[in-house]
């Protein structure tokens, strides 16, 4: 069974006085414990995907299964209620956060909205979610501006497995973290699909980071998928234009994957 | 500590402190001073200031005495000023978020409201209304609410605009947050600081207002009022033009005192910077 399936999604904006497609009949499948990485230069639409796919902008054609059922379909609560199991992070851990939030605030949020813990069980909750991340507990009281990206970006993924979703989206959630954080939030993510086995639909630019992680790729040029297929097999081999292209900007890419991690 | 030596570095805003600190003082100090009416007779008629030392100031028209007046003045505008202000406050960053963050039919229909308040100059609307529903200490100051609440609706509403974008509203989204609290829960605090640097303009306004009701005869009849012994003293301003100057001096010196500490707060939090 697949979790997400999107066929012939298509997405325009205006630009000037003529409207253009920045996602243009995409389709892809994502199975359980699977990672599919979007890749693409900047401009190609991944994140109107990821936006697309999250319901935080409705599609002008095409269709969203999300584990079997018709997403596009749900409105109100419904939605709201489902979005449990479909968590995102993003690239910036700092805009992702209210500003004033703190640690436990960001975390206590998602489990009292879908009643996963009650008032009295939650401190305990965060404080393990904290530490299923790599993170001290005593971190909770911090306010969010206040501890490093590294950490910052441990609590995004923290919030987003809070109620154990089945998909994460991560929009270039490790492009702007230190080399060496980098490699731990990638260790981080896979040591959680294997345990949570949760699907990640994983957008970068960075063809080092995507072989890492990512069992399949799909490339992107100007709001279409141009290639698709294994990860690794893609990437040692590219076939169209935008992949070759992709691979010439990514010089570490002869280095292996182990010393990318 | 840091934003409290910033606050104090420029003259005008230790002026206003003092000022205010005075005008704080006065009205808490006033029903121990000058416990009971303050519009009972104490005295005999006009008696003129700095004559008789129980009556330092002394009396008006009707015999009261003029500095238990001024201290239980101090009181109402003070009330009124804060309440009508945190009132407008209120509305308006309530109405600005509703409407930046609900866009659409919603931004529309209250947009239109806000133009509709905003044509109407305000002080006309507060007279009419205490015309209409009477003169109270509430009334007054939902009236003077009524016509000072659209600048920071419109600030609000602005500032709504660019939080919205952000990340973390979409973040809040993602994990199911109902909209109306990621509206007021994740929006509109953010959205705040630059709509409360208007506070002081608008505590100032609303003390000026209060006192001009008041002159014409609208004010809470029960109260004390500085805009009411300025109309008192006027019939008698030949005579005893102090019965008017007093109580214009303290309006003038109130009005100055909040704007002065109101602009000495915002350069020392520089929401100055984020406005522009
Ligand atoms: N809200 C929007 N309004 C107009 N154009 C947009 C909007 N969002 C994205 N675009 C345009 O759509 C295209 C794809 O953008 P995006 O999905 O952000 O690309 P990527 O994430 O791959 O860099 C770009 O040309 C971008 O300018
Ligand atoms: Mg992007």
């Amino acid at each position: 069974m697949t979790v997400l399936a999107v066929s012939n999604l298509a997405k325009h904006y205006r630009r000037g006085d003529k409207t253009f497609a920045a996602v243009d009949g995409v389709s892809f499948e994502i199975g359980p414990a699977e990672t599919l990485a979007l890749a693409g230069p900047s401009g190609s639409g991944k994140s109107t995907i990821a936006r697309l796919v999250l319901r935080l902008i409705e599609p002008d054609a095409g269709r969203i299964d999300f584990e079997g059922h018709d997403f596009l379909a749900l409105s109100g609560a419904a939605l709201r209620a489902r979005r449990a199991k479909l968590q995102m992070v993003f690239q910036d851990p700092l805009a992702a956060f209210n500003p004033r939030a703190s640690v436990a605030r960001v975390l206590d949020d998602p489990l009292r909205i879908h009643n996963i813990a009650s008032r009295a069980e939650r401190p305990d909750r965060i404080a393990a979610l904290l530490e299923r991340v790599g993170l001290d507990a005593n971190l909770a009281a911090s306010p969010i501006h206040e501890i490093s990206g590294g950490q910052r970006q441990r609590v995004a993924i923290a919030r987003a497995i809070a109620t154990k979703p089945s998909l994460i989206v991560l929009d270039e959630a490790v492009a702007a973290l230190d080399v060496s954080v980098r490699g731990q939030i990638l260790e981080l993510l896979l040591d959680l699909q294997r345990e949570e086995r949760i699907s990640y639909l994983f957008i970068s630019h960075d063809l080092g980071v995507i072989r890492a992680i990512a069992h399949r790729i799909a490339i992107l040029d100007a709001g279409r998928i141009v290639e698709t297929g294994d990860a690794r097999a893609i990437i040692a081999d590219p076939q169209s234009a935008i992949g070759k292209a992709l691979v010439a900007a990514t010089p570490k890419l002869v280095r292996s994957s182990q010393e990318t991690l | 500590m840091n934003r409290l030596r910033r606050f104090f570095r420029t003259p005008e805003a230790i002026a206003g402190a003092l000022i205010l600190t005075l005008l704080v003082a006065m009205a808490l100090a006033a029903p121990l001073l000058f416990p009971g009416d303050p519009q009972a007779i104490a005295g005999p008629a006009l008696l003129p200031p700095f004559q008789d030392w129980s009556l330092p100031l002394g009396t008006d028209r009707l015999g009261r005495d003029v500095l238990a007046e001024l201290f239980h003045g101090a009181r109402t505008s003070l009330a009124v000023g804060l309440a009508a202000a945190a009132a407008a406050l209120l509305i308006g960053a309530v109405v600005g978020t509703l409407a930046g963050f609900a866009g659409g039919l919603v931004d529309e229909v209250l947009m239109r409201v806000t133009d509709a308040f905003q044509t109407v100059p305000s002080f006309l609307l507060a007279l009419a209304f205490v015309s209409i529903v009477g003169p109270s200490l509430g009334v007054v100051v939902v009236a003077i609410a009524l016509g000072a609440w659209t600048g920071p609706a419109r600030l609000a509403r602005a500032e709504v605009l660019s939080i919205r974008e952000r990340d973390y509203v979409a973040g809040a989204r993602v994990i199911g947050m109902h909209p109306i609290a990621i509206a007021f829960r994740e929006v509109l605090p953010n959205a705040l600081p630059p709509v409360l640097a208007l506070s002081s303009v608008i505590v100032a306004a609303a003390i000026l207002t209060e006192a001009a009701l008041s002159f014409l005869g609208l004010g809470d009849p029960n109260r004390v009022t500085w805009g009411g012994m300025i109309a008192e003293g006027r019939t008698v301003l030949r005579t005893a033009p102090f019965l008017s100057i007093a109580p214009g001096v303290a309006l003038v010196l109130t009005v100055l005192g909040v704007y002065l500490a109101g602009e000495g707060v915002v350069e020392s939090t520089a929401v100055r910077r984020s406005l522009s």
